[in-house]
């Protein structure tokens, strides 16, 4: 008998053995190969944990268990990603562009197929973040957080709690109110109150959410990006649209901000782990995008993060601090009621941006500044003949 | 005066005129052909006709430039001549102090500002502890001017006073003898003299307000956008490069002939200023 349960034991053992290297980098053989290795990897800033406020170091941690160094290198925003990648200066082999940017790199032929056979732990995504619009068939892109627009507000300054996209555009606000300082996002804005679609191709439509936006200009105390932060938390402003996750630090400093998913709705974005074309080790990087889907890695990324994970594991999760948390996972009607933004063709952005440029010159009287030129010019003559004749002068002396 | 220059002369210099090529021909080439071509490389007059809608941005950059530089000649000239009376320890030490804060990065600077000027910032806040009305400072043409003024000032102190600080004593010694007064010895030698450090001081604060940007977005809350901006914007978040190099292409030419007409007020004789 005694010899049977050890023998069951060992068998049990030897079983929870095999389950133990089923993953790829605990095998001895997949680490021989790699070590020594190394991956680039281009991400957002601060979008990933790195060790600081306790958190695990995530690029350090792949080291260790597959051997394989991760040269990381930051980016500011979509556009100087795609710029890098476009001139072919540097070549990375895993880069985090949002869901548009991933559209457009797929139209361009820049991003490599994944090889899902290695990607395990795709299960974990939710199927709400599968096939989207940008990827429909998702052989391009993993998911890696998502996030939502909603209006910031402070609670003890406004006169009733707004809910809706309209508040932006009530005089009592005037002055009050910041504004997304990018022509997609401000735009959308303009277009949930208008019922439009966000990616709509029509330019009469860009007409009519650029006289939305020009009818709110005069109320807008600034248009920003992340002096939201500053402004918000230091009470210089009522109302301001922004990202939930960011809107979480905002409360920690100022808890008078209060948050709302407008009635209009929203649009919300997925960030996505892609492998682009001319990747030196794209087993390398897709071990490294099923790292991330690991439900302990994945976690660990949430919790510093702030936005929301597509990962099931972490959103059923009641260990995690923001499970179940209403502003970064909001109730199914809110998620219904969203857009995406798509990649628009050239000649859509070329329309929304010359009305970008429209809205930044319009609105003002320049008559002043003609009036203000036209005298320093005739000035200037003035200043020229004058010198003329003195030189002359002294000449005839 | 001229000498022919010898083989060794031309291999030394080889290297810069390679590398103004490179980095300085090349890509006011490329400009001048995104300029005046469109998306598919084929030539075209449209960027250049569409900038009739960005007639008030250039007016109002040039205005601003132009704002920007009297108010830093008025400061700079007294505070350039004040510092170039007083002992050789002291003007090093003035000269320090305003070296200074360009040592930090300008954007940084101008951060800084913001939360001087906010309307919950440090100068609205003192107002308010000693009971007056906080003022609106942040997100005006007038911040914008402040941040511009701030920022570039600089260059109009430095060429005003290494030429005044150059200028021959017994020239003013002899003024005074001749009867001057203190007042006259300034208007009428001091200040002319000093023309060619105004001059390049003028062209120094006057070309990059005009072409500035970052300041006029985070001082003037993207409310009173300079060219500089639009620029930025054509080639950050449109990709427009064609008409953002037709911008900069004629901003670069109104500064070229802003700089030519300045040039004619210093002769070719005089020293100091420097050319551009």
């Amino acid at each position: 008998m005694k010899r049977l349960i050890s023998i069951l034991t060992l068998i049990f053992m030897s079983a929870s053995l095999i389950t133990a290297t089923a993953e790829p980098w605990d095998s001895p053989s997949y680490k021989a190969q790699l070590t020594g290795e190394y991956i680039n990897v281009y991400n957002w800033g601060e979008y990933i944990a790195d060790g600081s406020e306790g958190t695990l170091d995530l690029n350090a941690e792949f080291t260790r268990r597959t051997g394989i160094k991760v040269n990381y290198t930051n980016y500011a925003s979509n556009e100087d990603m795609y710029a890098k990648l476009k001139s072919g200066g540097a070549t990375y082999d895993v880069i985090i562009p949002s869901d548009y940017m991933v559209q457009r790199l797929i139209n361009e032929n820049m991003l490599e197929k994944i090889n899902f056979d290695n990607i395990t732990n795709f299960h974990y995504i939710d199927d709400r973040y599968k096939n989207l619009a940008f990827d429909p068939t998702n052989e391009f892109s993993v998911p890696y957080t998502v996030g939502m627009v909603g209006l910031i507000y402070n609670s003890e300054m406004v006169s009733e709690a707004p809910d809706s996209w309209t508040a932006m555009w009530d005089e009592q606000y005037s002055g009050d109110i910041l504004m997304f300082n990018n022509p997609r996002d401000a735009f959308a804005i303009s277009q949930f109150v208008l019922g439009l679609s966000l990616n709509t191709h029509t330019p009469d439509d860009w007409a009519l959410a650029y006289d939305k936006l020009l009818e709110q200009k005069p109320l807008i105390q600034s248009y920003v990006m992340d002096e939201i932060f500053n402004k918000m938390e230091n009470n210089e402003a009522i109302l301001a649209p922004y990202y939930a996750g960011d809107f979480l630090s905002m409360k920690d400093n100022n808890d008078a901000l209060e948050f709302v998913y407008p009635k209009e709705g929203t649009n919300y974005f997925v960030d996505a782990m892609c492998i682009p074309k001319g990747t030196q080790n794209k087993t390398a990087a897709e071990m490294y995008i099923n790292f991330m889907l690991e439900p302990d890695i994945a976690l660990e990324n949430a919790e510093y993060i702030y936005y929301a994970s597509p990962h099931v594991e972490v959103i059923n999760n009641p260990d995690y601090s923001l499970y179940q948390n209403p502003v970064i996972y909001p109730d199914a009607e809110t998620l219904a009621n969203t857009q995406i933004f798509e990649d628009l063709p050239t000649e859509t952005m070329q329309v929304m941006t010359n009305y970008w440029d429209e809205l930044k010159i319009d609105g003002y009287d320049y008559t002043t500044y003609y009036v203000c030129f036209g005298a320093a010019i005739i000035g200037v003559i003035a200043l020229t003949i004058y010198r003329n004749h003195k030189k002359h002068k002294y000449d005839y002396d | 005066m001229k000498k022919s220059s010898s083989l060794w002369a031309r291999l030394c210099a080889a290297p810069y005129i390679v590398w103004m090529i490179i980095f300085i021909a090349a890509p006011l080439l490329m400009v001048a052909y995104y300029a005046f071509t469109d998306a598919a490389g084929n030539f075209t007059l449209k960027n250049i006709v569409a900038l009739d809608g960005y007639a008030g941005i250039f007016i109002r950059s040039i205005w601003y430039g132009i704002i920007t530089t009297i108010i830093s000649l008025i400061i700079a000239f007294p505070f350039a001549y004040a510092i170039s009376q007083k002992s050789t320890k002291y003007q090093s030490t003035m000269i320090m102090l305003l070296m200074v804060p360009m040592w930090m990065n300008f954007l940084i600077r101008t951060y800084s500002w913001m939360n001087i000027l906010s309307d919950n910032g440090i100068i609205n806040t003192a107002l308010k502890a000693i009971g007056f009305a906080p003022i609106e400072m942040i997100n005006t043409p007038g911040a914008v001017i402040l941040g511009m003024v701030y920022n570039f000032m600089p260059y109009m102190v430095l060429p005003i006073y290494s030429v005044i600080s150059k200028m021959d004593r017994n020239i003013i010694e002899a003024a005074q003898d001749l009867g001057c007064n203190k007042l006259k010895v300034i208007t009428r030698v001091v200040l002319p003299m000093s023309v060619p450090g105004i001059v390049s001081g003028i062209t120094m604060v006057f070309v990059p307000s005009v072409s500035t940007f970052y300041i006029s977005q985070k001082l003037g809350g993207g409310k009173y956008d300079l060219i500089g901006d639009t620029i930025e914007r054509q080639f950050q978040t449109s990709y427009n490069y064609n008409l953002g190099a037709s911008i900069s292409l004629v901003l670069m030419i109104l500064l070229l002939v802003c700089m030519a007409f300045m040039n004619t007020f210093t002769s070719d004789d005089e020293e100091g200023g420097i050319v551009i």
